[in-house]
């Protein structure tokens, strides 16, 4: 089955008011050039789901936000997301679901389990419970009786990954030092459309390289959309880092939205790709250090 | 013992002793100075520790700040496998809020009225979790009310000696001005130590609630060996100068 899909095609598959969970963390292996064809469509009043980077401030900024479901939002060099921290301070973002990483965490897994909730004790005694009265409490029915959270399961209509390579099966690999969560978004969705630094054969996999970096499996993609560069501005080892001459530019951008959008989003990809210099200056941007 | 040194020296070598009887767990010290602070603890205090790089690897030594080295891999520590760690409880880090209140709430969410945030900071992010699983210490580098708040934090990111049915882990309060712990009656804010460039004055005065005294000696000097590995080994460029104005 050959799932290689057109940008368009990506586009045509979302509709208004969708749940999607973005793959990768703060400004690291984020699917972006997928992030901003939502943000270069008419779709409106989605619910976003992300360990959260320039993909919640870029989504925020364009307005697409309905609700953020989310434990931080970080540029990881820049520890705050100005894009994000405007459409807070300016009560742009209608609604907001602030939990603990691992509660988010404990949401996706429920939901690729196909389980109403998962119990945490995470999230107790903290004003995450009193601002999300939807999480309710469950009492262990053991000798324990412990009162417990019961993390409700986070369901996605659509996840959005950033893979190293994948061929057209949708068989992916992920080279990157940390896979994150991507695998749960994948399971937590109903499809996967997945981004992919390059569309290679799967005959030229070799086992060990199957067993570290296949983190999902090809079943679960429903779309490969091939991109290099996709991940720009975040990081995608071992091919590129952080773009943190961009990650300045966008952060001072919130306040005159304007300019930015005109140069990177009301463009297409491929101009974007040229605007940040070209997919050779993308590629040799240095691994970040932490 | 060293003629000079400065606060943000003093800190560093009072943040490495909070590990020294932890044994074999995680250490993790986020923000610049808790950083400098581990690497610290697994030279001198506690060899034991794990660290990270900061990325997703456990590493056998510190690697100097800011100089780009190949820091030696001993382990995998992924995101996914911090937290199965840190529900463990084998974790002991060191963070720094925003807002800290008497019950040890800390904040790293948002300051004003949360449907529409005066001022929008990071989120909760592990907070929640990290204070009931494990025990974390904290480290304050603008020691003011605006941070030992009167009242309650603004957003309630990690539980506190008032909740009913959990309790927080925390370990010391190192600030700019002294070293404090929660181990006060009924767990009270207590203060153990002056540094040198400060007093007990200064420290009433831009703390936002009252604590007790458990002494109002002067904190430790750094030894000669703390500072060389400090200055020499661990950061070298001196970022650390940059974290408190002195």
């Amino acid at each position: 089955m050959n799932k290689v899909i057109t940008t368009n095609d990506f586009i045509s598959k979302l509709e208004d008011g969708m749940t999607i969970g973005i793959g990768g963390w703060g400004a690291r292996r984020k699917p972006m050039s997928l992030v901003r064809e939502i943000c270069r469509s008419n779709l409106k009043d989605l619910t976003l789901v992300s360990y959260g980077g320039p993909d919640i401030g870029l989504l925020s900024s364009c307005k697409k936000i309905r609700k953020l479901i989310f434990g931080f939002v970080s540029l990881d060099l820049i520890p705050l997301d100005s894009h994000f921290r405007n459409a807070r301070q300016s009560g742009e973002l209608p609604e907001v679901v602030e939990i603990d990483e691992g509660m988010l965490q404990w949401g996706l897994r429920a939901a690729g389990m196909n389980l109403p909730f998962l119990p945490t004790r995470v999230g107790i005694g903290t004003d995450v419970i009193k601002n999300n009265p939807h999480i309710k409490f469950v009492k262990s029915p053991y000798d324990d009786k412990e009162k417990l959270v019961a993390m409700p399961a986070i369901k996605l209509d659509v996840a959005l990954l950033h893979v190293n390579e994948s061929d057209e099966k949708g068989n992916t690999l992920i080279f990157g030092p940390d896979p994150f969560f991507d695998d749960l978004f994948a399971r937590a969705a109903s499809k996967t459309f997945v981004s992919t630094e390059k569309l290679v054969d799967s005959t030229s996999f070799d086992k060990e390289k199957v067993a570290n970096y296949n983190r999902f499996e090809r079943n679960l993609v429903s779309g490969i959309i091939p991109d290099e560069g996709g991940a720009h501005p975040t990081a995608c080892n071992p091919s590129y880092g952080i773009d943190l001459d961009h990650l300045k530019e966008y952060s001072k951008s919130a306040k005159t939205f304007d300019e930015y959008q005109e140069k990177y989003l009301f463009v297409d990809e491929a101009t974007y790709k040229k605007n940040v210099g070209g997919i050779k200056s993308i590629t040799s941007i240095p691994l970040t250090k932490f | 013992m060293a003629d000079q040194f400065t606060i943000s020296e003093v800190c560093i070598c009072e943040a490495a002793k909070v590990w020294k009887d932890d044994g074999e767990i995680l250490a993790t010290g986020i923000g610049l100075l808790p950083r400098i602070a581990v690497g610290l603890a697994k030279k001198i205090h506690n060899p034991d520790l794990m660290m990270t790089d900061g990325e997703a690897f456990l590493i056998d030594q510190p690697h100097p700040l800011g100089v780009g080295a190949e820091p030696c891999v001993d382990g995998y520590m992924t995101y996914s496998r911090v937290f199965d760690v840190l529900w463990s409880g084998a974790r002991h880090a060191m963070v720094t809020p925003t807002q800290i209140d008497k019950y040890a709430h800390l904040n790293i969410s948002s300051i004003g009225n949360y449907a529409q945030p005066k001022v929008q900071l990071l989120g909760v992010r592990g907070f929640p979790g990290n204070s009931i699983s494990h025990r974390n210490s904290i480290f304050i580098p603008n020691h003011s009310k605006k941070v030992f708040v009167e009242g309650s934090v603004d957003m309630v990111s990690s539980v506190g000696f008032d909740a009913d049915d959990v309790e927080p882990l925390i370990g010391k309060v190192i600030t700019n001005l002294g070293i404090f712990d929660y181990q006060g009656n009924k767990n009270t804010l207590r203060l153990l130590s002056i540094h040198s460039t400060s007093s007990l004055d200064e420290i009433r005065d831009n703390t936002g609630f009252d604590f007790e005294i458990f002494s109002t000696d002067e904190t430790t000097n750094p030894t000669k060996d703390e500072l060389d590995i400090i200055r020499n080994e661990l950061d070298p460029n001196n970022l650390r100068s940059s974290v408190i104005g002195e």
